[in-house]
C-alpha cells in the first residue's frame, strides 16, 4: 500500500507568506498573495500498512495536534485540482524521510519507503508565464525537486534496479591524439593531450587497456581538485612594469610563494615554531597548549552553490567540517567559519542570464544550507563576512572553514600492511557523480531529467553521529589512520591513504543507498559524510561495536598491503590494478602562461560635489551591503554552543555591533582562547591584485590583533578563486597576488598553514560572459593567552580618550568611498611592510595591559565608517576635533574614507593616556577626539567646521536597515 | 552528604551535552553523558542516578518536529522507568531540545483525552540565537529555588509554547507551572519580539510539572555558567560567575 498524509497548519500559514513574498520578489509585483491559497507538508509511506497503521503514524509521529490537522489517503486519494505537490527528485538524500523510517519502527510500525513532500493550493486563474515563475523558481529547483498538479499518481517508492556485473574495458591503447581528445571528453575526465598520451604510454608498457575504473582513478587523482595542477605546475610569467618587461619561469608557484614563505618562517623561529603540520594533512596545525594542538581548513562549494545553494552550502560545510575530523587522528571541530560573495539582492530579476538564480534566492539559501548543518552539528558558526558585486551573479563564492582540536599525542598517523579498509558512516549512492540518470518511480509528467548527480542534500545528524563515534575510537586507539571521503570518493580517500602502500579494495562490500550502482560508481561516488579508518585487525571488532552501538554503519571494504598497486575487485573478479606510484608521480606537468600589466593608473579625481557631503556619504557606506549588519544571517547561527564563546560577532550594549573577530574558549575551565578573523576586498584588485592580497592578510591579522590575539602567533590560510586561468592575464593576477602572499607573510611572521583554490569560477552564456573578480579570502586563527583580557569594538562610556593608530595616507583606490561616489582608479592602499608589526605588536601590547577599552580596525569605508560603528555599537557619542593630527597634508576626504591598512582606533581611559603614549613612541598615533554621552557622532574638519554630525540612530538605522529581512 | 549523580542522555544529534556535563561538574557534583542506547538496554540504568538531564541539540535532525522522535523513544522505551523515576522524588530537567522532548514524552504536562495539552511549535521569527532576560515567575520548582532572573542565550527555531486550548494556560499559570517567563531588559512584560523571541503564549519561556521536580525551558543555562560566556563582559566588567550556574547548584542542594 502507499498512504498520503497531508499536514495543514492550523494557525499562520508562513510557508504561504513565503513563497508569496519571493513570487512578489521575482514576478516586481504584489499577487503573489493571490496565486497561493495555503500550504501544506506531507509524507508518502509504503508498505505493508493498513488504515490503522497509517494513521498512527501521523497521529502518533508525524502530526502535531496542537497546531497542524492532518489527511490520510490512499495515494492520489486527496483530490484537488489545483494542489502543487513539489517532490525531491528519486536519490536526492531526504534526512527526515530516512528519520521517519527510524522512528516508525519505534512505533512497530514497518514502513518499506517513506518520502516527504511540500504541497501548495493554486488557483484557476494562473497565467502561463505566472505558473512558469510560480513552479520553476518559486516553489522548487528543478535541480533537486520536482512537481506535480492535482492528485499524485503512483505505484511505488522504491528505487533502484539490480545490478548486472559486466567488467568494462577502454580500448586506449589503439586511439590517435584525435581519439584520446575525445575519450577524456566524453568520458568527462577533464585530461588534457599530454595527460592521455601519458597514461597510454603507461598501458602501452603493460600491454594491455585500462579498465574503466583504471581510467576514472587517474582522472580522479589528476583533477585540478585533487593535484592542484595549475598552482603546483609550471609558470611562464611576465610582468610589464612602469614600462620595464621581466619574465620568469616559476616552476612551482604554491612552493615558491606560499609554503616556501612558511618554510623560511619555521627556520627563522627555530625552537620557537609553532606549526606542527602545514600543507600536508587535511587540516593546518599548529600548538594550541600543552594538551591540544588546533587546526583550521577553509574549503569553498562554488558551483554546487550555484545551482542549488541550499544543498551546496551544507554539503560544503558538512565536507569542510570532515577535514579537521580527518587531521592527524582526528581533531574535534570547536567552530565554524563562513564568508560568501553574491550578486547584490536587489539585482533586476528581469536582466538575470538563463539559468541563474536571483542573487536573493542564492543568499537566503545558501545561508539556510549553512544554517541547518552547522547547527545540527552542535559547532558554533562564529565569524564570516559577505562581499558583494555583480560580477558574482552567475558565480557566488561560498567558503566554509572549521577548526579544531587535537590532543597532543593523536597527530601520527599512518596505515599498516594488513590494516582493514573501513568505511564509516553515510551510504555511498550516485551522489555526486556527473551524468547521473537512472530510472525509478515517475510521479510526474513535469518533472525533468535528473541534472546529474552534481547536486547533493546533506544529512547532518549521519556526520554527526559518525563524528561521535569517530571521537571515541580515536581515544581508544582504534585505527591507525584516518581521512576523509571528499572529492573523488573512496577513490582519492583510499588512494591517498595507501599511497605510499598499496591497497585492495573489494567494492560490493560498501553499503549501497540503492541497488544498481557499478563497481565504478561505486568507486568514485562523492556521497556525503563517510569517513575512510585505516583499522589494524585486532581492534576491528571493537570498532564494529563501538559504531553498531551508536547507530553508526561500519564496513570493511579492502585492506592495505605493501604491494605498491591499487588492486580494485568486485565479486571476486579484479577490475582494476594501478601502479601507486603511476597514479601520485605519473602526472605529466601542465605549463601555463601568465602576464601581468597593472590596470591603467587613473588618477583618483574626487571633485568635492555637492551632491556627497561627508554626512551623506557616511551613511551610503554605512547602508551599502558589504559593509550593512550582517546581524539577520548571525542570529541564525548558533555563534555559542559548547560553552566557549567569549567575544560573540555580534558585541555593544544591546548585542548588535559588528565585531573584528571572534574569540573561542575551547577548554572549558582554562582562560586559553583562539580568535578567528578574515580578510579580503576584491574591489582592491582591479587595480592591483599584489595590493589587494597584501591588505587581505592586514585585514585578517589586524582584526585578530583587535580582539586581544598575540601576532606573533597568529597562522593563516589561503583561498584562491580566481576566473578562468587559461587565460594569461587571469593567471597573471592570481600569481601577482601569490607573490604578495609570500612577501607579507614573511614580513609579518605569519605562516600560512593550509590553503585551497577554486578555479575556472566563470559563466559564458548567449554571448554573456562574466568573470568573477580575482577573490583571495585570507582566514586568520589566533592565540589569545587569556580571554578575559579579550577587548570589543563598542565604545564603552563617555569621558574617554579616542587615538589613530597607524598611519593615514590618500588612498581611496577600490574604496567604498568610491564605491558610493561613483568614482574609478585611485592608488590602493599598500601595507607598509616593515612598520606593519611593530604596530601590531604595540596595540597588542597595549590591550594585553588592559590599557584599551574598545579596539576596532578602519577597513571598508575607513575612519568615519569605523567611528560610527563604535559609537552606535557602544551607545556612545564621540567629537572628533583633531582628525587633522592624523595627516595634516590630507584632504578631509581621505582623512574620513581612505582605506588605509594597518589601522585601529581606541578608546583610552585618562589614566591610562602616558601609557599610551609611551607605548606608541615612534609609530603613528593620534589623539583625535573623545567620547561623549550625547549620543552623536561629530567629525570636524581641517577648518574647524563640523563635516559630520548625526545622531547615533541615524548611523545604526542605515547600517541595518539593507538586510534587515 | 551524597553527592547526587546526574546522568545526561545523549541521543543523536545531541549537542549540548559537554557544557551541560561542565556545569554540573563546576556546581559540585558528578555526570554521566549516556547515549540512550544503552539505557534502552538496561532501563534500569537510569536509577543509579538522582538528577536526569535531557539537553539541547537536534536530537533525530529534528526531523518531523524538534524532539518528536527522541519523546517518543522516551515514552516507547523508558515510559515505566522515567514515572518511577520521577515518583521517586528525583529531579528532571530538559534545556532546550530536551525540554522539547520531555513536553512531547508528557513528562510536563500529561495529555488528557483530547490529546497533548501543548506543544513547542515554530518560532514567529525562525530560528535565533539572542541573549535573554527570563524571570523567574514561580518559586514551585527546586531548580529555581532563590534565583528572581537570569540573563541567558537561546538558540533555537521551535521555542514557541503555544497550548491547545486557553483555559490550559491559565490553568499552569494558576498551579504555578509556569516557571520562566520572557521579559525586558529590566524585567517588565517582554511586549512581543525581540523579548519575547519565539511568540510563546503568555511570554512562556519554562514550565514545571506539578511537583515542580519537572523543569523544561527553552534557553541554556548551561551557556551562562562562566562571565566571560555574558555578551557585554566587556562592557560591564567579569562577574563572579554566570547566572545560570545557580539553577545547578540548586539541583545538587536538592539532595541535600
Amino acid at each position: 500500500m502507499l498512504w498520503e498524509v497531508e499536514i495543514r497548519p492550523l494557525g499562520r500559514d508562513s510557508e504561504r507568506e513565503r513563497v508569496c513574498d519571493e513570487f512578489d520578489l521575482l514576478a516586481n509585483a504584489s499577487r503573489g498573495g493571490d496565486l497561493v491559497r495555503a500550504s501544506a507538508r506531507g509524507f508518502l509511506l509504503e508498505g505493508d500498512l493498513d488504515r490503522e497503521a497509517a494513521k498512527r503514524l501521523a497521529v502518533e509521529l508525524l502530526v502535531d495536534s496542537v497546531v497542524e490537522s492532518a489527511t490520510i489517503a490512499e495515494i492520489g486519494g486527496i483530490r484537488d485540482d489545483l494542489a502543487i505537490t513539489v517532490l525531491l527528485k528519486p536519490g536526492v538524500m531526504d534526512p527526515v524521510a530516512e528519520s521517519v523510517l527510524v522512528a516508525a519502527a519505534d512505533l512497530g510500525v514497518l514502513p518499506e519507503a517513506v518520502r516527504t513532500f511540500r504541497r501548495y493550493f493554486g488557483t484557476r486563474e494562473l497565467n502561463p508565464n505566472d505558473r512558469d515563475l510560480l513552479f520553476r523558481k518559486v516553489l522548487s529547483n528543478d535541480a533537486i525537486e520536482q512537481i506535480v498538479t492535482g492528485a499524485l499518481r503512483a505505484e511505488h517508492l522504491t528505487h533502484g534496479k539490480p545490478y548486472t556485473f559486466r567488467k568494462i574495458m577502454v580500448p586506449l591503447l589503439s586511439l590517435d591524439d584525435e581519439g584520446l581528445v575525445k575519450l577524456s571528453k566524453e568520458g568527462q575526465l577533464a585530461l588534457n593531450l599530454d595527460e592521455m598520451r601519458t597514461i597510454q604510454t603507461h598501458f602501452r608498457e603493460q600491454g594491455r587497456d585500462p579498465s574503466d575504473i583504471e581510467l576514472e582513478s587517474i582522472a580522479q587523482t589528476w583533477s585540478e581538485h585533487c593535484s592542484h595542477k595549475t598552482l603546483k605546475g609550471p609558470i611562464d610569467y611576465c610582468e610589464t612594469i612602469g614600462g620595464q618587461l621581466t619574465t620568469k619561469r616559476i616552476n612551482n608557484l604554491l612552493k615558491e610563494t606560499i609554503f616556501g614563505s612558511t618554510q623560511e618562517l619555521r627556520k627563522r623561529m627555530g625552537s620557537d615554531d609553532w606549526c606542527v603540520s602545514v600543507f600536508a594533512d587535511n587540516a593546518g596545525v599548529v600548538k594550541f597548549d600543552d594538551n591540544y594542538h588546533a587546526c583550521f581548513k577553509v574549503e569553498t562549494h562554488n558551483h554546487p552553490s550555484a545551482i542549488e545553494p541550499y544543498g551546496g552550502a551544507n554539503t560544503g560545510l558538512g565536507g569542510v567540517i570532515r577535514d579537521p575530523l580527518g587531521t592527524g587522528l582526528g581533531a574535534k571541530p570547536i567552530c565554524n567559519t563562513d564568508v560568501f560573495c553574491f550578486a547584490p539582492p536587489d539585482f533586476p530579476p528581469d536582466q538575470l542570464p538563463p539559468g541563474v538564480l536571483h542573487p536573493r534566492r542564492t543568499m537566503i539559501g545558501v545561508v539556510t544550507g549553512v544554517k541547518d548543518y552547522g547547527n545540527r552539528m552542535g559547532i558554533p558558526t562564529v565569524n564570516g563576512a559577505v562581499i558583494f558585486d555583480e560580477r558574482y551573479l552567475a558565480n557566488p563564492l561560498v567558503f566554509c572553514g572549521t577548526a579544531g582540536l587535537i590532543p597532543v599525542d593523536r597527530m601520527e598517523k599512518a596505515a599498516q600492511p594488513g590494516d582493514l579498509i573501513v568505511a564509516v558512516g553515510g551510504r555511498t549512492g550516485r551522489d555526486g557523480i556527473h551524468g547521473a540518470t537512472f530510472s525509478s518511480l515517475e510521479l510526474t509528467e513535469e518533472s525533468e531529467s535528473i541534472s546529474g548527480g552534481a547536486v547533493q542534500i546533506g544529512n547532518a545528524i549521519t556526520e554527526k553521529k559518525v563524528l561521535d563515534v569517530v571521537l571515541q575510537a580515536r581515544d581508544r586507539g582504534l585505527y591507525s589512520a584516518i581521512t576523509d571521503c571528499g572529492a573523488g570518493g573512496f577513490s582519492s580517500a583510499v588512494g591517498e591513504m595507501g599511497a605510499e602502500l598499496g591497497a585492495h579494495v573489494h567494492l560490493e562490500k560498501a553499503p549501497l543507498k540503492y541497488d544498481g550502482l557499478s563497481y565504478t560508481e561505486i568507486w568514485i561516488s562523492e556521497a556525503q559524510e563517510r569517513m575512510v579508518l585505516s583499522v589494524p585487525l585486532a581492534k576491528w571488532k571493537d570498532l564494529e561495536f563501538l559504531c553498531r552501538s551508536e547507530g553508526v554503519e561500519a564496513a570493511a571494504i579492502g585492506v592495505f598491503e605493501a604491494t605498491g598497486r591499487l588492486k580494485l575487485s568486485y565479486l571476486g573478479e579484479q577490475v582494476g590494478d594501478l601502479s601507486m606510484h603511476f597514479l601520485h608521480d605519473g602526472r605529466p606537468d601542465v605549463a601555463r602562461k601568465a602576464e601581468f600589466t597593472p590596470a591603467i593608473a587613473n588618477p583618483s579625481a574626487t571633485p568635492h560635489s555637492t551632491l556627497h557631503t561627508p554626512h551623506s556619504t557616511l551613511l551610503a557606506i554605512l547602508g551599502s551591503y558589504s559593509v550593512a549588519s550582517k546581524e539577520w544571517i548571525i542570529r541564525q547561527y548558533d555563534h555559542e554552543v559548547q560553552g566557549g564563546s567569549a567575544v560573540k560577532p555580534l558585541t555593544g550594549v544591546t548585542n548588535d555591533g559588528p565585531s573584528d573577530a571572534a574569540v573561542v574558549n575551547p577548554v572549558l575551565g582554562t582562560w586559553k582562547g583562539l580568535a578567528f578573523a578574515n580578510g579580503l576586498n576584491p574591489l582592491y584588485g582591479d587595480i592591483d591584485p599584489y595590493w589587494m592580497a597584501a591588505a587581505a592578510i592586514d585585514e585578517a591579522v589586524r582584526n585578530a590583533v583587535c580582539v586581544g590575539a598575540d601576532p606573533k602567533r597568529i597562522a593563516i590560510l589561503d583561498n584562491f578563486c580566481w576566473g578562468n586561468v587559461n587565460d594569461p592575464a587571469v593567471l597573471g593576477s592570481l600569481v601577482r597576488a601569490a607573490n604578495a602572499c609570500r612577501d607579507v607573510a614573511l614580513a609579518f611572521g605569519t605562516p600560512f598553514i593550509s590553503g585551497k583554490d577554486s578555479l575556472y569560477n566563470a559563466y559564458a552564456s548567449e554571448g554573456r560572459k562574466i568573470s568573477i573578480p580575482g577573490t583571495l579570502l585570507i582566514s586568520a586563527m589566533g592565540i589569545v593567552h587569556d580571554v578575559r583580557h579579550c577587548v570589543t569594538m563598542d565604545l564603552k562610556e563617555a569621558g574617554n580618550h579616542l587615538y589613530l593608530v597607524g598611519e593615514t595616507k590618500e588612498e581611496l583606490g577600490g574604496s567604498h568611498y568610491h564605491v558610493v561616489t561613483g568614482q574609478t582608479g585611485g592608488a590602493v592602499p599598500r601595507v607598509d611592510l616593515q612598520r606593519a608589526p611593530e604596530i601590531f605588536a604595540a596595540v597588542h601590547t597595549a590591550i594585553s595591559h588592559a590599557l584599551v577599552r574598545a579596539c576596532h580596525d578602519t577597513s571598508e569605508g575607513g575612519l568615519a565608517v569605523a567611528l560610527a560603528e563604535m559609537a552606535f555599537a557602544g551607545g556612545v557619542g564621540a567629537d572628533v576635533t583633531n582628525l587633522k593630527d592624523a595627516g595634516p597634508s590630507l584632504s578631509d576626504t581621505a582623512l574620513l574614507f581612505s582605506e588605509s591598512t594597518t589601522r585601529f582606533v581606541l578608546e583610552v581611559k585618562s589614566e591610562h593616556v602616558l601609557a599610551i603614549q609611551k607605548l606608541f613612541a615612534g609609530l603613528p598615533l593620534a589623539k583625535i577626539g573623545t567620547t561623549v554621552k550625547e549620543p552623536r557622532l561629530r567629525l570636524a574638519g581641517a577648518n574647524g567646521e563640523w563635516l559630520i554630525w548625526s545622531k547615533l540612530d541615524e548611523l545604526k538605522e542605515a547600517w541595518q536597515k539593507p538586510l534587515r529581512w | 552528604m551524597a553527592l547526587p549523580k546526574v546522568l545526561i542522555l545523549r541521543a543523536p544529534g545531541t549537542n549540548c551535552d559537554e557544557e551541560a556535563q561542565y556545569a554540573f561538574e563546576l556546581a559540585g557534583t558528578t555526570a554521566d553523558r549516556v547515549h540512550i542506547n544503552r539505557l534502552r538496554e538496561n532501563p534500569a540504568t537510569l536509577h543509579h542516578y538522582q538528577i536526569l538531564m535531557v539537553p539541547g541539540g537536534f536530537s533525530y535532525g529534528d526531523d518531523v518536529a524538534a524532539g518528536k522522535i527522541l519523546a517518543n523513544q522516551l515514552t516507547a522505551f523508558l515510559g515505566d522507568e522515567l514515572r518511577k523515576f520521577r515518583d521517586a522524588e528525583k529531579l528532571i530537567l530538559g534545556v532546550c531540545n530536551g525540554f522539547q522532548a520531555i513536553l512531547k514524552a508528557g513528562l510536563l504536562l500529561p495529555p488528557d483525552d483530547e490529546g497533548p495539552l501543548a506543544t513547542l511549535t515554530h518560532n514567529t521569527h525562525g530560528y535565533q540565537d539572542r541573549w535573554l532576560h527570563v524571570e523567574v515567575a514561580s518559586q514551585k520548582s527546586p531548580f529555581l529555588k532563590g534565583i528572581r532572573s537570569m540573563q541567558i542565550p537561546m538558540a533555537h527555531g521551535e521555542g514557541n509554547f503555544v497550548c491547545r486550548k486557553e483555559w490550559i494556560l491559565k490553568g499552569l499559570e494558576q498551579s504555578g507551572q509556569v516557571a520562566l517567563r520572557y521579559a525586558n531588559s529590566g524585567g517588565g512584560p517582554a511586549n512581543g519580539y525581540p523579548d519575547n523571541p519565539n511568540g510563546s503564549q503568555g511570554d512562556i519561556a519554562g514550565v514545571t510539572d506539578m511537583t515542580g521536580r519537572v523543569l523544561g525551558l527553552m534557553p541554556h543555562p548551561e551557556r551562562h555558567i562562566l562571565p566571560t560566556q555574558h555578551p557585554r563582559w566587556t562592557r560591564e566588567g567579569l562577574k563572579h560567575e554566570g547566572d545560570g550556574l545557580q539553577l545547578f547548584r540548586n539541583a545538587i542542594a536538592f539532595f541535600a
